[in-house]
């Protein structure tokens, strides 16, 4: 079905790309505690073991691994045809990309940052998003776009905006956001099988986070289809009864340390982890709020015009009868993301998430 | 000068001028005194050498007074000023905007000068040398860079610094960069080039401030005639495009230097700037350093043009290529370019060839792509020790020049060190004072916000 290309590298043959395989399945068997890096860096080769028309390709990605690693060892395993450095250019690795998925490969790129994908942003809004539907479906474009974005960690100007928005409001892209270790793996894996554009937003901050997983049995049940897809599926990272807090990407673990902390007074908080912005689960969201009562939305991305005011929309026109207070949102102040030294101020806390729970009348109803 | 109006319509007056042959001096000359004449030169002035030499030549000039909005541009002004500078050195457009065959260098890596012959000297691209009083104060520049990246370089490792991507080997390119330029011609700078922003009289601390994290910028762009460091990859360029073409516009002879990597050179912006200067036939000075990476890849994966250099042709504007550790040569090349840019022969590309002896920045580790004899044979040269060894021979370095250099040196480093230990943290309601110029009512609530928190925190302490 595929073109085949060769996978083996200049130094290695065939035969030692089996051994790699191999090896590298071996290594991954059993619960052990895995990084999100390294479940997005595996995911990547075992889709690319999987099939060969998967390409990766973008700015350091090659023998540097990418400045995050998370392509790390690829080039070696795979080859310089299969995972490779680009000259420094945005629109064109994206502009590219098209082309390599107009003519039967699955090309994965890499934007270095956030806010160096907004050259491409030409590419991916007339193009990327557009194709499909231009030509009724003849010309399908089955690409992932990987951004690292959003802060913490204390990063400088250009390398910290959460641009979710802009994706999400271009119909024609789906948009996915992964906030555990196990999630990065599979979200990643399906973002690769899907027949249409994936830009998939990686929280630079979880990079280094860690979980026990067993990656070897996550790539068995995937390309079994034992688990069930993420796409349009959120989560429920934590199960409550009085309030749910709505979150995506790197403002669910905050979400989930605000929950615990309400806990200790008395308050039973869900936490719903989005997964995929689009498309998005209406359903999930909703039974929720419908049973809580009381809403709010956490993102890192300023407030105005964002996905966050699009998820209150959502859920008020879907749950307007069993509200007992206004779907409130902790979100980015409307500014541009801010210097290092002031960064602490702009992010969603725990503090400022209780702040907004209590303020969803809980006197009126008791 | 006697000036006449000749025709008036609407937006352009035109008027012719003659003048004495000693008087011609250069384009930017004549558009001076039309413009304390209170015109505004809409185009270069046409000069003509109408009865030929030694008589008096005549001139028309289409400009309007001061008072008047509309602009107008002459369309074949490139065109006719590749050719007219070309004449002037007696080639063709083509050899003068290729690159010398060779790059242009004057030091060896010893620090010897290189036989005349070999020092630039095919026909028009001649480089004299610099002179002793310019050369010493550059040193003087070099030596202050070399201190500044690795007093920085020490902050970050010693973690009062975020991040601080160090120059440390292309200093000659960024000290060249900055004397090149007059009081009033302007800089676009990249992050990898603070020592060329305080060679231009930034002060360090300013230059600081968004490498230690308190704010994006820490000068004010008009103060120095410095553009903010440039992050987003060649985008500056294009701003360094309007600066040239405002400034033309209003018939000053500002230059305006705009500075990139050579991985930058493969964006898209890097092109149409190129373009949009060459067309406009606008005096910019387009200076890339090629310290062989971008990042973890080599130059040889970004192009595979015959030299950066080369790409000028393409665009219509002249290229060199030069010796990047050769700070005599790096003088020579960029202060030829300036004079050409500003006397208004167009654009010109210098390309430096030099070496990121240290990582990208120190969240890098440049073990994973390079090879450490690589850098080794950079360091065998240096621009530092290249260029004092020359000055040392040529008797221009005394022990006591010396000293008091050393000295210079390191009250900057000391001045970084004192600013960067001071434990000022910016003011969090800055956050929303500059979003716009004044705060919308939302900013205002948000600001309230956050401030009620720190005061509420401030209590529960
Ligand atoms: C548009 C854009 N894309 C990517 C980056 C990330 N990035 C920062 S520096 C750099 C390498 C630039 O190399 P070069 O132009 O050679 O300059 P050098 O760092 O070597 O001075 C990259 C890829 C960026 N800053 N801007
Ligand atoms: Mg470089």
């Amino acid at each position: 079905m595929s073109p085949s290309i060769s996978t083996s590298s200049p130094a290695n043959g065939n035969v030692s790309a089996e051994t790699a395989a191999q090896a590298a399945r071996t290594a991954n068997t059993g619960v052990q505690s895995v990084t999100f890096a390294k479940a997005l860096n595996t995911a990547l080769a075992d889709a690319m073991e999987h099939d060969s028309a998967v390409l990766m390709f973008g700015e350091d990605v090659g023998v540097l691994g990418g400045v995050f690693r998370i392509t790390d060892g690829l080039t070696k395993r795979f080859g310089t045809g299969r995972c490779f450095d680009t000259p420094l250019a945005e629109s064109g690795i994206v502009g590219m990309a098209i082309g390599m998925a107009m003519n039967g490969m699955r090309p994965v790129i890499e934007m270095q940052f956030d806010a160096f994908a907004y050259p491409a942003f030409e590419q991916i809004a007339s193009h990327v998003a557009k194709m499909h539907n231009r030509t009724k479906g003849k010309m399908p474009l089955p690409m992932v776009i990987r951004i690292p974005y959003a802060g913490g960690i204390g990063g400088v100007e250009h390398h910290c905006d959460s641009s979710e928005a802009y994706y999400a409001h271009t119909p024609g892209l789906k948009v996915f956001t992964p906030s555990t270790v196990k999630d990065a793996y599979l979200m990643l894996r399906e973002a690769i099988d899907s027949p249409d554009p994936v830009v998939f937003m990686e929280p630079k901050k979880l990079y280094w986070t860690k979980e026990q997983v067993d990656l070897e049995s996550l790539r068995l049940s995937h390309e079994t289809s034992m688990v069930p897809p993420t796409e349009g599926k959120a989560a429920i990272a934590r199960a409550g009864t009085d309030a749910t807090l709505i979150a995506y990407g790197p403002s669910v673990s905050t979400a989930l340390a605000a929950a615990e902390a309400a806990a200790l007074e008395g308050r039973n908080l869900e936490v719903i982890d989005v997964r995929t912005i689009v498309p998005f689960d209406d359903a999930t969201i909703s039974e929720s709020v419908r049973k809580t009562g009381r809403a709010v939305v956490i993102s890192e991305a300023p407030g105005f015009a964002s996905v966050a005011s699009e998820i209150v929309a959502r859920v008020q026109e879907r749950c307007f009868h069993s509200l007992a207070a206004p779907v409130l949102r902790v979100t980015g102040f409307d500014t541009p993301f801010p210097p290092p030294k002031l960064e602490k101020y702009f992010l969603p806390s725990v503090d400022r998430i209780l702040d907004a729970v209590d303020a969803l009348q809980w006197e009126e109803v008791a | 000068m006697p000036l006449s109006a000749l025709s008036k319509n609407h937006h352009v007056v035109t008027v012719t001028f003659s003048f004495c042959l000693q008087d011609y001096r250069s384009h930017a000359h004549f558009s001076r005194i039309f413009r304390e004449a209170g015109y505004i030169s809409v185009a270069k002035p046409i000069i003509e050498l109408r009865n030929g030499l030694g008589s008096n030549p005549q001139g028309l000039l289409r400009c309007h007074p001061k008072s008047r909005k509309a602009w107008t541009v002459t369309i074949n002004e490139s065109r006719e000023a590749m050719e007219q500078v070309s004449s002037k050195f007696g080639i063709t457009p083509e050899d003068y905007m290729l690159p010398a065959r060779t790059e242009i260098h004057m030091l060896d890596v010893n620090g010897k000068l290189h036989p005349a012959g070999q020092q630039g000297a095919e026909p028009g691209h001649e480089y004299p040398l610099p002179s002793p009083a310019a050369l010493l104060a550059a040193y003087e520049q070099l030596v202050i860079g070399r201190r500044v990246n690795d007093q920085n370089s020490a902050l970050v490792r010693q973690g009062r610094m975020a991040v601080y991507p160090s120059s440390h080997g292309q200093e000659a390119c960024q000290v060249a960069a900055a004397l090149c330029l007059g009081e009033d011609d302007w800089m676009f700078p990249t992050y990898r080039d603070s020592v060329a922003v305080m060679a231009k009289g930034v002060a360090p601390m300013e230059v600081m401030t968004s490498f230690r994290g308190d704010w994006h910028s820490g000068y004010d762009p008009n103060q120095y005639k410095v553009s903010v460091q440039a992050t987003p990859l060649t985008t500056q360029l294009l701003h360094a495009v309007g600066v040239a073409h405002a400034a033309k516009l209003r018939g000053e002879d500002t230059v305006v230097l705009a500075m990139c990597g050579d991985g930058a050179t493969s964006e898209g912006d890097f092109h149409e700037a190129l373009n949009f200067a060459a067309v406009f036939n606008l005096p910019v000075i387009f200076f890339v350093q090629n310290n062989q990476y971008a990042i973890s890849v080599p130059l040889s994966q970004q192009s595979v043009a015959p030299s950066l250099a080369h790409k000028a042709v393409g665009y219509g504007m002249a290229g060199e290529r030069v010796d990047g550790n050769d700070l005599v040569a790096l003088l020579a090349v960029l202060g030829r370019a300036v004079r050409l840019a500003r006397e208004g022969n167009g654009p010109l590309l210098v390309e430096a060839h030099t070496y990121r002896m240290q990582a990208h920045t120190n969240a890098d580790d440049a073990t994973r792509y390079r090879e450490d004899a690589e850098v080794q044979a950079w360091i065998a040269k240096d621009p530092l020790t290249r260029m004092r060894s020359y000055l040392a021979d040529a008797g221009l370095l005394t022990e006591a020049a010396e000293e008091r250099i050393t000295a210079s040196a390191e009250a900057v480093a000391k001045t970084l060190r004192d600013g960067m230990n001071s434990e000022e943290t910016p003011d969090p309601a800055e956050l929303f004072a500059y979003v716009f110029s004044s705060p919308t009512t939302q900013l205002t609530e948000q600001a309230h916000m956050l401030a009620d928190e720190l005061a509420r925190e401030e209590d529960t302490k």
